[in-house]
């Protein structure tokens, strides 16, 4: 573990990623969707994270593309809506693996070997390195800040499934059953 | 209980009983265990009367501030206007994973404390905030309101009154900060996490610029039980005296402990015995060194100041910290504390949203001085640096997010010394000479 600055708080592009035609996320089912949303709530702008999470199930990041669709149907400017987007972790600005591992390393989880788990991850991911995308496409991994599952040392999430109690031994089997 | 463990015979499972129960997590099963029957009740009460009895009953804020929930309450008043709750599900602090469990296996519990606080306030409708890395407890919860509109519990006609109620469920995408209530309500109107400047406090002018009240999770899952069961039952739990911290409170244990998990307890359990008998102390041939009981943001406390505490929010403070969101991180004897206390600061310094200059530049500083000496490379003149950055980091923030940064710091540099020392670098003769720190910023770090 290094202590170098913001060590694997980035996440980079992978190397080959070309950008393929934009497919708008508000039509049909998921239009209807954000509309039932919207009725939440007094101002269109609060459905701002909802709209960014459409996206990022939709497509797997939040390119300018998507920023631009955003601003349009809920009446933003896409300076804003990158403004917004910009400051929560959660949201890719960038493509990332097919598979995102964060594994948590705060205190908690750190006094537990959290940083053994990370190795594993990069180890048997390929990755080499926190925030690079493996070659083949499959695998990011990133350090997270505090999960919220302390008592389950080590906690990790890959894409939106929460895995518990994470060791470097499992670590190699959960990437091993992974496509 | 303390899930995933079984319940040991000192604690008291009141919020915690069916946890690892999964046929509560069903609007059947909730109501097979009594569920909804509080809120029954409660709508048919003068919201005035409930926050009476909620007052009455010594309920304080279970997120870490500790506010007294029937007076954050009695603030709203009838006056017309629009009124919003909002359920601070955003838990992030390290070390805290209690409300995770009350959304996970209690979820209706939570959605009847949600509608009951909105009566309570004279609000129609409630958002429940959940972080966004908490995907079960969104499902979960997220079931459990569909279920109540679909039976009537929520929507138009809130169990057949005639009054509507709304409970919506909003998913936060990934920042500490949006736990800070102010941060939390500029989220949810689809804002940066910024805290705001207070005054005016949410009651005043809260979401969408209305009067807001915000309460934690495991606050309003206890409601309903305060109005089942009366105010007097409630305070009745707690040490005889304290009348100032009553109630159970749910403690989340984490770090080099034999039992790690969630533990319900009265007011004012020793604190000794809860580490080394509910949690089964420390791991095997190692021994704890140092425990912070109430979340990151509080002080450090030695093996011994623990041992001698009362899990209170005065018998905390009696010991030099705090009870705070009840997150207990236990260190043992292979721990370095330097190390650690440096991974902390990184955390606060990777979450500060920027806005205040203190705590944006301040934690990042002692967190590049911190990485330093656990390297190997500091000076002793850093430990008054980090001390005056502290200094100039607390109580001079829009939020406390800055202070709480510089609280594990400095009780660690005080009770952990000898262990920074014994990191310093190759010059630390240089220790001996004093330094002005305002003249010497650039030279630090």
């Amino acid at each position: 573990m290094t202590y170098g600055p913001s060590a694997g708080q980035l996440v980079r592009p992978p190397a080959h990623h070309h950008d393929e035609p934009y497919v708008p996320v508000f039509t049909g089912e998921r239009r209807e969707k954000l509309d039932v949303i919207l009725s939440r709530y007094p101002t269109r702008m609060a459905a701002l994270l909802p709209a960014l999470w459409m996206v990022q199930d939709r497509h797997g990041w939040v390119s300018e593309h998507a920023v631009e669709e955003v601003a349009q149907v809920l009446d933003l400017s896409p300076a804003y809506v990158k403004g917004v987007l910009s400051f929560y972790t959660m949201y890719h600005q960038h493509p990332v693996g097919k598979h995102f591992i964060q594994v948590c390393t705060t205190t908690p989880c750190n006094v537990c070997g959290a940083e053994d788990v990370v190795k594993a991850f990069l180890d048997a991911t390929g990755c080499g390195e926190l925030g690079l995308t493996s070659d083949d496409g499959r695998f990011t991994v990133i350090e997270v800040e505090c999960l919220g599952a302390c008592g389950f040392a080590t906690p990790v999430m890959i894409n939106d499934e929460f895995i518990e109690s994470v060791t470097p031994e499992l670590a190699a089997r959960i990437v091993a059953e992974r496509d | 209980m303390g899930y995933p463990h079984a319940s040991h015979g000192r604690e008291t499972p009141v919020l915690s009983k069916y946890f690892g129960d999964p046929d509560a997590r069903t609007l059947a099963g909730w109501r097979a265990r009594g569920g909804y029957e509080a809120l029954e009740k409660a709508l048919g009460m003068d919201p005035a009367e409930i926050q009476g009895i909620v007052k009455d009953s010594g309920l304080r804020g279970r997120g870490g501030a500790g506010f007294p929930t029937g007076i954050k309450w009695s603030f709203m008043k009838p006056d017309g206007k629009t009124h919003y709750l909002c359920c601070n599900a955003d838990e992030s602090e390290p070390g805290t994973f209690k409300d995770r469990e009350i959304m996970r296996w209690t979820p209706h519990g939570l959605v009847e404390g949600v509608a009951l606080g909105a009566h309570a306030i004279y609000a129609e409708t409630a958002y429940i905030y959940i972080r966004g890395e908490f995907t079960e407890p969104i499902a979960r919860v997220t079931a459990a309101v569909e279920e109540a509109y679909a039976a009537g519990i929520l929507g138009a006609n809130a169990m057949g009154t005639g009054r509507r109620l709304d409970v919506h469920v909003h998913r936060g995408a990934g920042a500490y900060i949006c736990g800070e209530e102010t941060a939390l309500m500029n989220s949810l109107e689809g804002r940066r996490g910024n805290p705001r400047i207070k005054p005016p406090f949410p009651a005043v002018a809260g979401l969408f610029g209305k009067p807001t009240t915000i309460n934690n999770v495991e606050t309003l899952t206890t409601v309903p039980y305060i109005i089942k069961h009366g105010a007097e039952w409630y305070n009745g739990f707690g040490r005889e005296d304290n009348p100032r911290s009553r109630g159970t409170k749910l403690f989340s244990v984490c770090g080099n402990i034999a039992r790690p998990g969630n533990y319900e307890v009265t007011m004012g359990f020793p604190f000794g015995e809860f580490l080394n008998e509910l949690c089964g102390g420390a791991l095997p041939g190692r021994e704890i060194k140092a425990v912070i009981p109430g979340g990151s943001s509080v002080p450090i406390l030695t093996r011994e100041e623990a041992e001698g505490a009362l899990m209170d929010y005065e018998g905390m403070v009696a010991a030099g910290t705090m009870l705070g969101s009840g997150g207990v991180i236990v260190f043992d004897d292979r721990q370095d504390m330097v190390k650690q206390i440096a991974r902390l600061a990184r955390f606060y310094a990777h979450e500060s949203c920027a806005q205040c200059s203190q705590c944006r530049e301040g934690t990042a500083w002692t967190t590049r001085i911190l990485e330093r000496i656990a390297a190997g490379e500091g000076h002793a003149r850093d430990f008054d640096t980090l001390l005056s950055i502290g200094e100039n980091m607390s109580g001079k923030t829009i939020c406390v997010l800055s202070d709480s940064c510089a609280t594990p710091v400095a009780s660690g540099l005080k009770k952990f010394r000898h262990e920074f020392e014994a990191k310093l670098g190759p010059d630390r003769s240089r220790a001996v000479v004093p330094v002005m720190l305002t003249s010497n910023r650039t030279a630090a770090a």
